[in-house]
């Protein structure tokens, strides 16, 4: 009976989950967003700080469900220290795997800890939860260099 | 238990979808009756002996078909103005379902003429325990004509707050808009002292009765309502259908909402005239087979007794907020006797987030919802971004109830929490 829920909630997402990593709202940023799961009410407001090319900070307030509140401790876990574009690819290869309806091998290597969320990607009522701050960072990231071109 | 149906049994019979098994073997436990109700054998099979041998278009069709399909829609309305005890047929309309017709009313009112008419100055005053559907249409309407939305504020047991009603609802107010019994608190509000007041003033009355419609007996007459509203499918009925009752003098006043087929009397290139009440709001062919599904789901009910459902109702939250009380850490929102409420009852789990109660639940087996039930400003008032509810019906029995305090339980330990 719990094999599938196992799947789901593995160990390293409630690690997360009860003590996440890299939370609050910290200075500087250039981009602060709050992005919102309408159909569960799930709220992140995240901001970036970017310094030469370069993902300095990602820090955040965020409620919301284990799945959702793990993802974006392993989320910031994974990107702050990393390349722009390092960090834009680990984001593709987290949203394909998010996305391949439990059929996609993850890659450890690039994803670490984020390999948890394999089991989340079965659950198509949960894909939003581990995406949202994920997104709300791709978004924060987009004004920002938007903003460094004008 | 005293009060429970006594054939309940008999009744579960009639929904075949309580058979089914879930993953890992588990029965079917559906506490979310109040998102959804489950469909009894009898309204699937009238819909497809519809379907099957009588299907043609109605009102506009001259052959046997044609006729057999009208009288079969129009005698839907006949059961569901004897459901609501509607004084005329006439002032029963077909929707697509309670927003729509929400938003039927509220816009017919921005077009409206009159005593009716509304503008700057004038108020709509709705509460904070509504669902989505029935403040966003208000926000719409007030918006646009320059009105201003109030609305009565809740309690901390989850009640509406009547303290400051005589100027809440005064001579600007033009509309009251209100909800029977809450989706998410349960509370059961007191709607013909509320429409006493508003009529007072001259003010309309709006209610939302797509929770009490399929728990509590209706009488749009002694409710206090001018405009009634509930949707089918919550009633053991389809999904696609949703009624609009109103006051005959009330629907003649306003004005069409949909123009098209069906709701005119004579068309011409520069003008047209419309047709009487009910037509003139069913523009369109409407949802015929969902209709006449409402027809025998509320005849359904009406046979079973809405006093009975309500008894077994009252019986099973009695129960059920008993059960919640024994799990440490479950924090119940709304009133707490199970006299004034109805059966869906929203809580918290300290320290488990709703949607991974209502995971594991699943996983189990026990269907609930969790989120804000379009409800996020009851949520906000209780301090609370979301929440799980459980929500019983005539079908639910006192062990499945059980099933779902023991599924709390172990959601507790599954999470290690305490």
């Amino acid at each position: 009976m719990d094999a599938a829920l196992d799947s789901l909630y593995q160990e390293i997402i409630l690690d997360h989950y009860k003590h996440p990593h890299h939370a609050g709202l910290r200075d500087p940023f250039e981009a602060e967003v709050h992005h919102v799961n309408p159909t569960c009410g799930d709220e992140v407001t995240l901001r970036v700080h970017i310094a030469d090319g370069v993902v300095d900070d990602v820090s955040y307030a965020a409620v919301g469900c284990s799945i959702s509140q793990a993802s974006t401790s392993v989320m910031a876990d994974l990107l702050i220290g990393k390349s722009i574009d390092e960090a834009m690819q680990i984001h593709q290869t987290f949203l394909e795997l998010m996305q391949g309806k439990g059929k996609v091998e993850p890659d450890e290597d690039v994803l670490e800890d984020g390999i948890a969320f394999a089991g989340v990607a079965k659950f198509p009522a949960r894909v939003k939860c581990a995406l949202l701050s994920w997104m709300a960072w791709k978004d924060a990231t987009s004004q920002t260099l938007s903003k460094e071109n004008s | 238990m005293e009060g429970l149906l006594p054939e309940l049994e008999v009744i579960r019979k009639d929904f075949p979808i309580l058979e089914r098994e879930l993953a890992g073997g588990f029965p079917l436990v559906y506490l979310d009756s109040a998102n959804t109700s489950q469909k009894p054998q009898v309204v699937i099979d009238t819909m497809v002996d519809h379907l099957e041998r009588h299907n043609a278009n109605i009102s506009r069709a001259m052959h046997q078909l044609g006729s057999e399909s009208t009288e079969a829609f129009e005698n839907a309305r006949d059961r569901v103005a004897a459901f609501i005890k509607a004084p005329s047929r006439d002032e029963v309309i077909f929707t697509k379902n309670a927003t729509e017709a929400l938003n039927l009313v509220s816009n017919s009112l921005a077009w409206a003429t009159g005593d009716l008419a509304i503008g700057d100055g004038d108020e709509v005053v709705i509460t904070e325990m509504e669902h989505h559907s029935n403040i966003v249409p208000w926000q719409l309407l007030t918006e646009r004509k320059g009105a201003t939305l109030r609305w009565f504020g809740l309690t901390e047991d989850g009640r509406l707050d009547l303290s400051n009603i005589d100027e809440l609802i005064n001579e600007r107010t033009k509309v009251v808009s209100l909800t029977w019994v809450s989706n998410m608190l349960g509370t059961i509000n007191p709607v013909a002292q509320i429409a006493a007041r508003a009529h007072e003033v001259g003010a309309i009355v709006v209610v939302d009765a797509s929770q009490a419609a399929p728990q509590l007996p209706v009488d749009v007459v002694a409710s206090g309502a001018d405009v009634l509203v509930f949707t089918g499918h919550k009633v053991v009925g389809p999904t696609g259908i949703g009624v609009l009752w109103g006051r005959r003098e009330v629907l003649d006043a306003l004005p069409p909402f949909h123009g098209g087929g069906e709701m005119i009397e004579t068309v011409t290139m520069e003008r047209s005239t419309y047709a009487q009440i009910p037509h003139k709001f069913e523009a369109g062919t409407p949802p015929i087979i969902e209709a006449i599904g409402l027809g025998a789901a509320v005849d359904y009910l009406d046979h079973i007794g809405l006093d009975a459902i309500h008894a077994h109702e009252q019986a099973l939250t009695g129960h059920a907020l008993q059960g919640l009380a024994s799990v440490p850490g479950v924090r119940v929102l709304g009133p707490l006797d199970a006299a004034s409420r109805g059966g869906a009852i929203s809580f918290e789990l300290e320290g488990v987030h709703p949607h991974d109660i209502a995971q594991v639940l699943d996983s189990r087996g026990v269907a609930v919802r969790a989120g804000h039930h379009c409800a996020k400003p009851a949520h906000a008032r209780f301090g609370v971004q979301s929440s799980t509810r459980m929500s019983s019906y005539l079908y639910t029995t006192p062990a499945e109830i059980d099933a779902l305090v023991e599924g709390l339980n172990y959601t507790r330990s599954y999470f290690k929490v305490g």
